[in-house]
């Protein structure tokens, strides 16, 4: 039933139309419309809960092999090749239309990227009122504690080690994924 | 030749792969990664890996020939390409990367130019390695057969 108004597929930044689309059909299930009988708690329960994750890396194969990673663990992606166009995407950017800001329940962004790095990125989720309660873990190809620190200080919930594994995946979903809003 | 003969010279050709340093254990990752909704994503990211780097080798040979080289510039083309090796599983284009950095980070022009060279040797006997593999798995699907599942012993 998922598969009909949910299809795992990949959003890329700047297709504005898709992701209003999608607030209603999720509006929709919520009410328990459209689902061929079945209770409203039923389609909850079996909606199998997709995540939604925003992906956010400068490097192009990077990014494919995260969403590939995420979808392979049932979750629904959005991705995006620098922070501001990450901004954009969940509300805060300047250029956000009214009403388009997209929930997510899980940013998980590089930290080294040209212009707005992860770490500042991830400063300008925690001072939102509307989203600093979304977890945000941070990925880098550098093991510097210092970096590691100064990210968890700032409230990201994980600190990974690139190239990301299956097993990463794994434990990012049981983490932090487990929950409704 | 017998589907079963090139399955087998596939099965040998990319344990030498492993065996040689060519490839990690990242590149089993994406191999484990691929499945039926996606049957070609292997493919799909390494020639992704391919016209990135090529791209960013372009980039780092015109940087280096500046007269004034921009070693920041320079390093940042250089992580981009480690990060990017290191993601399909190409080790040793990764490690002369490594070493590449270090010698951005201390302002050695020669130092610079020789990892040049060496990465460029590296990337496209690598590139060579990967195009034969994917060779031999074509050959296999279109006699009919499936591609081997390959068993490594870390």
């Amino acid at each position: 039933m998922t598969d009909t108004f949910e299809e795992k597929r990949k959003d890329s930044v700047g297709r504005e139309g898709t992701t209003i689309g999608l607030f209603f059909i999720r509006l929709l299930l919520n009410m328990g419309g459209g689902c061929g009988g079945d209770s409203s708690e039923e389609v909850a329960v079996d909606l199998g809960y997709e995540p939604h994750v925003l992906a956010v890396d400068d490097n192009l194969i990077d990014r494919k092999l995260v969403e590939k990673l995420l979808k392979n663990s049932s979750c629904k992606v959005t991705t995006a090749e620098n922070a501001l166009r990450a901004l954009d995407y969940l509300g805060l950017g300047n250029d956000t239309p009214e009403g388009t800001a997209s929930k997510v329940n899980l940013i998980i962004t590089d930290y080294c990227m040209p212009g707005m790095t992860g770490y500042e990125l991830l400063k300008k989720i925690k001072e939102s009122s509307v989203l600093k309660e979304v977890p945000v873990v941070i990925m880098s190809s550098e093991n510097i504690p210092t970096r590691i620190n100064e990210c968890l200080e700032e409230g990201a919930k994980m600190f990974m080690l690139k190239p990301l594994k299956q097993s990463d995946v794994k434990q990012l979903k049981w983490n932090f994924m487990k929950c409704r809003d | 030749m017998e589907v079963v003969q090139i399955q087998r010279r596939l099965v040998d050709y990319t344990k030498s792969l492993f065996m040689e340093g060519f490839l990690d254990g990242q590149f089993l990752q994406l191999q484990q990664l691929q499945d039926e909704s996606n049957p070609d994503f292997v493919v799909e990211v390494v020639s992704l890996f391919f016209d990135d780097s090529e791209k960013l080798l372009n980039e780092l040979t015109i940087a280096l020939d500046q007269p004034n080289v921009d070693f920041k510039k320079v390093d940042g083309h250089v992580h981009q390409l480690k990060g990017s090796s290191s993601s399909i599983g190409a080790q040793r284009v990764k490690n002369v990367c490594i070493a590449f950095r270090n010698f951005c980070e201390v302002q050695n022009i020669e130092g610079c130019l020789t990892c040049l060279q060496q990465v460029k040797q590296e990337y496209y006997l690598v590139k060579n390695k990967l195009e034969t593999l994917f060779r031999l798995e074509q050959q296999i699907v279109a006699s009919g057969g499936s591609i081997p599942m390959i068993e490594m012993g870390f």
